[in-house]
């Protein structure tokens, strides 16, 4: 059987719809809301506040701790069990690499930001919706950020080569798969994550990556919206 | 030729290109990429002559040596007390720097400030690690006694204060209440409990709109509309 269209009816190199809103948590320093169809991510950023154990605390810097958690009932499947697990612990960790190469901590000797990340509901792209929120999350906080990070994440059902996958595409049963999580700095063009599950040829991932590229600066000006109309509120 | 891409007081994400040229200078807030000047954070972007700016709209309160802030009592030690200072790191006010009294050996320090105590200090001193001292010797400078600290963004300190402390002052005698505002974004209230939810509103209010112009005259209609009648 051959892939010629997209379940949801979708261009292929198009992505799902996307919402994005600043400022959703009001106890937190900074806190996004980042939905790319059915996958809903929110972020919340503490900090720079006070570090222990005192043994992480670094003097020359403050480090980024981040946090990413799909809630019980999250996905279409099986119930997530709470709590930490292998998969969210490696996802925490590549987001934290993802966001800090734009971060500056410098500044904040012995401290740390934390950043927190829940999923009330998600249908694959999960890491790529945290990283979005996240970013914005940190610039709300006031931190010093050379740049934003968008991600989205690429791949290939069939021979066909699709940009942001969703669950029944990441998990097409019929013909091989590959998903490509990809996220860049947007006015760099510099990569900060790119991970791959299953298998691409060389000129396929560079078109994915191109095809990306196109979807991740219509992200950013998303991003960019959003953390301007939070603002703009205040500024009339 | 240098081009500016941004309006006066637009607002600007972190990334953004501000303007491209040599002969513009890059300010607080953002820095020089080759040609360009871009933002190093969200901020309100001035342009001021040749230099772009950012004034920052959100962030926590990073200690600077001058600053007079409100802190909490969360330790007493052997010569002196820590304390929370509403930022990353905490505030040391030596024995020496705390009262020209005279204290003797192994006195009980509780009774000068005690856990959970809220003061008026001065930061003399902020090293590159963060390590910050605190004085009490000043005018001003005093045990907060009663009334209620709220928190609020540090960066709208300077327009809830006002010019000179103008708006701060409108509040006191609008709201009848006793103020002391921290740089560090905590603020003291103390006086009749309608007074003082008068008081906080006000603040709040403020907090809110501190970007709009005329404020100060919105905020004395608003004191001017719901001040108690007597």
């Amino acid at each position: 059987m051959t892939y010629k269209q997209r379940i949801d009816g979708r261009g292929f190199d198009e992505a799902r719809p996307i919402e994005a809103k600043v400022g959703v948590i009001k106890r937190a320093d900074g806190s996004a809301m980042f939905k790319i169809g059915n996958t809903w991510a929110y972020a919340a950023v503490y900090g720079p506040r006070n570090l222990h154990p005192k043994f992480l605390q670094d003097p020359q810097k403050g480090i980024l701790r981040c946090n990413y958690n799909m809630m019980p009932f999250s996905s279409s499947g099986e119930r997530v069990r709470p709590g930490g697990s292998r998969r969210s612990k490696e996802i925490s960790m590549v987001t934290e690499k993802a966001l800090l190469p734009v971060l500056d901590l410098e500044e904040y000797p012995n401290s740390v930001v934390d950043v927190f990340i829940e999923l009330p509901q998600t249908e694959a792209g999960s890491r790529c919706a945290g990283i979005c929120a996240a970013s914005m999350a940190l610039a709300d906080a006031g931190l010093n950020m050379k740049d934003l990070v968008c991600a989205v994440s690429v791949g290939r059902v069939a021979d066909k080569l699709l940009v942001d996958l969703d669950y029944s595409e990441e998990s097409y049963p019929n013909a091989p798969v590959a998903d490509i999580p990809i996220a860049m700095m947007p006015n760099s063009g510099k990569i900060t994550l790119l991970q791959m599950d299953g298998e691409v040829k060389k000129e396929e991932l560079m078109k994915l990556l191109e095809m990306g590229k196109k979807v991740l600066t219509d992200i950013y000006e998303i991003q960019k919206n959003a953390l301007k109309e939070k603002y703009h509120e205040v500024e009339e | 030729m240098s081009e500016i891409n941004v309006k006066d007081k637009e607002i600007s994400v972190p990334g953004e290109t501000l303007a491209t040229g040599m002969d513009i200078l890059p300010g607080i807030g953002t820095y020089r990429n080759g040609e360009k000047i871009v933002a190093n954070r969200l901020g309100l972007a001035m342009i001021e002559g040749r230099t772009i700016k950012l004034i920052p709209l959100s962030g926590r309160y990073i200690p600077k040596t001058g600053d007079t802030i409100i802190c909490k009592v969360i330790d007493v030690g052997f010569n002196g007390w820590r304390l929370d200072t509403n930022s990353a790191y905490s505030a040391m006010l030596s024995m020496k720097d705390a009262t020209s009294e005279f204290i003797a050996r192994g006195a009980n320090l509780t009774q000068y400030y005690d856990l959970g105590d809220y003061i008026v200090c001065k930061i003399v001193n902020v090293t590159s690690q963060k390590l910050i001292d605190v004085t009490m010797k000043g005018p001003g400078l005093r045990k907060l006694k009663g009334g209620r600290v709220i928190d609020v963004n540090t960066n709208k300190v300077p327009r809830i204060i006002g010019k000179q402390g103008s708006m701060v002052m409108m509040i006191k005698e609008a709201a009848k209440c006793n103020i002391s505002v921290g740089q560090n974004g905590l603020i003291w209230i103390y006086g009749e409990p309608m007074d003082e939810l008068l008081a906080i509103q006000t603040i709040r209010k403020i907090e809110k709109e501190s970007h709009m112009s005329g404020l100060t005259e919105k905020i004395k209609e608003y004191l001017e509309e719901n001040r108690r009648k007597n």
